[in-house]
């Protein structure tokens, strides 16, 4: 279980976030939505533990702010949003640089298996550096994977956060890694995931927390929180919510909507 | 297909290269070792010599003093002090997460040299008690703690937010070395005649004042340094992600950080109190191993202290030999070789980087 409560966030004397609450289940996919600079990223950072935040915060029952940072490695990995590298790492070596220790043939293993997984068999041995945006994302989504390979270890959840995973990645790609979100929910981990896409969002999430100016609208199930009232709220634009028959929530941008303003 | 218990070759997997490489530059350093005992001004012959001692046969005095006292502390120079400049150069690469951070460039090696000053002409104000106790040494420390405050200076100015800028280390740099460069002046203003001379032989920038007294005041700065490198490596390969992404995957970066700055200022600052400014080393050797078998620390560190110390030892050779009898400052040497490499460099990444 995740946990934060009345998690107040002051970067550069600027509040960010205004003693928001925000929980997500093992088990489960959460998002975390709203418009550029709402806070979903302070929010993200603050609850893995790497910028200073008040209020408490618990992962699996540990004060994040008082375990060590391979403790907390051992139980959580974070995709940040963008990942810059400095050296030509090939692409093994970047996933390897999740792995916690020594090199062994299991764990060589594992890095190529989350390669297949995010879809990059056979890019093993190209320069990091010299791949396209929404491939360095995908590899950086396999070292996130490795690192928390296991779902649930030592009958204890583990847990992915997830900045913008999609953000540059084709609606095929888009949909192999929520699908690899969802799966690693659906095998008892914990899936946090800052999102854009609202449509993704109600197609894999369980649980959504819509922010706005650094407070949390609502979180609770898409159905629940993805309605007209808050979006509008939310993102300063008419939104028209609308749900197919017998498919679950679906949204449509409206042109028309920002004439209507 | 199962896995292979010992899948070791996996494409984009090259410590195997790095391994063999380490193999390589260690023959390679031997042979180097061999050549420079064997050069030198008086025309003693290493193999003739051996074939004596292999024969039971007593050597000259005259051979044993050119060996034991000159040479050899020489070449034990030459290899320490080149390990230290490599190690230095790809571990100050890696905190600035930046191919171009070396010690001499960015005002680190200046900010040594003017600790170093410091020592030399106002290290007898000193109480004497304090004087005894760091004797011989003082030098080298001042060196040190010029080159960590400098280090650290530098760090805190050029990264923002765990990221570092190339523009701002490269300027920040040239501020600090012009600083440094100032407050020597002054101080060399201040020196009176026997503490000028002791500057000009300092200033020198070469092995050739190189003894087993020299090599005793740098060793207990630098082998420590070389020996923090294997507890950075992780460390450094980690940080190439980013600070956040460092500690994401559980590394305690704060840590890494200080050591890293340890280790850098007290290799810069002995290898520049004994052997004064010796440029590109640091850049030149990492740059090259990052081509050859890949950036990952666990092997560029081993292999830069061997490939630094060949270089700085080859270098020494040719100072000594191309205006014989008498010998150029290493420090022209390796930068006369060096910075057409580093200028190589820059055209390689102008295109890719925010310079
Ligand atoms: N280190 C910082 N110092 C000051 N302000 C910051 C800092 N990081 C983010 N902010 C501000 O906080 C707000 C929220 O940022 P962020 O969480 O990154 O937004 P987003 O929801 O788009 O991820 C923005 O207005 C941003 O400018
Ligand atoms: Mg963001």
């Amino acid at each position: 279980m995740l946990t934060a409560t009345t998690l107040t966030v002051t970067l550069s004397h600027t509040t960010i976030l205004h003693g928001v609450n925000f929980t997500a289940r093992p088990g489960a996919l959460t998002a975390i939505v709203g418009p550029n600079g709402s806070g979903k990223t302070t929010l993200l950072r603050a609850v893995t533990g790497e910028i200073p935040s008040t209020g408490p915060v618990t992962l699996n029952g540990h004060d994040i702010r008082r375990a060590k940072a391979w403790e907390l490695a051992a139980i959580r990995a974070v995709l940040p949003q963008a990942t810059p590298l400095a050296f030509p790492f090939t692409v093994v070596e970047v996933v390897r640089l999740g792995l916690a220790s020594g090199i062994d043939a299991a764990r060589h293993g594992i890095a190529a298996q989350a390669l297949a997984r995010c879809g990059l068999q056979g890019y093993e041995g190209r320069l990091y550096q010299e791949l396209s945006g929404g491939q360095q994302q995908r590899v950086q989504l396999a070292r996130v994977l490795a690192q928390v390979w296991q779902p649930v270890a030592q009958g204890h959840p583990r847990w992915l956060f997830l900045d913008e995973p999609v953000s540059s990645l084709d609606i095929g790609h888009q949909l192999l890694v929520m699908q690899i979100a969802r799966d690693f929910a659906d095998a008892g981990g914990g899936v946090v995931a800052v999102m854009h896409d609202l449509n993704l969002t109600a197609m894999f999430a369980d649980s959504v927390a819509l922010i706005a100016e650094g407070r949390v609208l609502g979180q609770g199930t898409p159905a629940a929180v993805l309605t007209d009232g808050l979006l509008t709220q939310a993102y300063r634009c008419r939104v028209r919510v609308n749900t197919p028959p017998a498919a679950g929530t679906w949204l449509l941008p409206h042109a028309a909507s920002l004439a209507a303003e | 297909m199962v896995a292979l218990p010992f899948a070791r070759s996996m494409p984009g997997d090259r410590s195997a290269r790095a391994a063999m490489l380490f193999w390589v530059l260690l023959a390679a350093l031997g042979l180097t070792a061999l050549l420079s005992v064997g050069t030198g001004a008086s025309g003693v012959s290493v193999p003739q010599v051996l074939g004596d001692l292999w024969a039971g046969q007593p050597i000259s005095t005259r051979d044993r003093v050119v060996l034991l006292d000159i040479r050899l502390p020489r070449l034990a120079m030459g290899v320490l002090i080149g390990a230290a400049l490599a190690v230095s150069g790809a571990v100050m690469q890696g905190l600035f997460r930046n191919p171009l951070a070396d010690p001499g460039i960015v005002g680190v090696g200046a900010g040594a040299g003017l600790g170093a000053v410091f020592a030399i002409v106002l290290g007898g104000l000193l109480p004497a008690s304090v004087a005894a106790v760091a004797g011989n040494h003082l030098v080298s420390l001042a060196a040190f703690l010029g080159g960590w405050a400098s280090t650290l200076l530098l760090y805190r100015v050029a990264t923002r937010r765990g990221q570092t800028s190339v523009a701002t280390m490269l300027l920040a740099g040239i501020a600090l070395g012009a600083l440094a460069g100032a407050v020597t002046g002054i101080l060399v203003y201040l020196a009176d005649d026997r503490q000028l001379r002791d500057l000009t032989f300092w200033g020198m920038g070469s092995l050739a004042g190189a003894s087993w007294a020299k090599l005793l005041t740098a060793a207990p700065l630098i082998l420590p340094a070389l020996a923090l490198a294997p507890l950075l490596a992780r460390g450094l390969n980690g940080l190439a992600l980013g600070e956040a992404a460092a500690g994401h995957i559980g590394l305690p970066v704060q840590r890494i950080k200080l050591l890293a700055i340890l280790a850098v200022a007290a290799a810069t600052g002995a290898s520049v109190a004994v052997a004064g400014g010796i440029g590109f080393i640091g850049i030149v050797v990492p740059h090259l191993l990052r081509l050859a078998s890949g950036p990952d620390h666990r092997w560029l560190l081993p292999n830069a202290a061997l490939l630094g110390a060949i270089l700085l030892v080859l270098a020494d050779i040719i100072a000594r030999l191309v205006v014989a009898p008498a010998e150029l400052p290493i420090g022209i040497v390796t930068a006369t070789l060096g910075a057409p490499v580093f200028l190589w460099i820059l055209l390689r990444r102008r295109g890719m980087m925010d310079l």
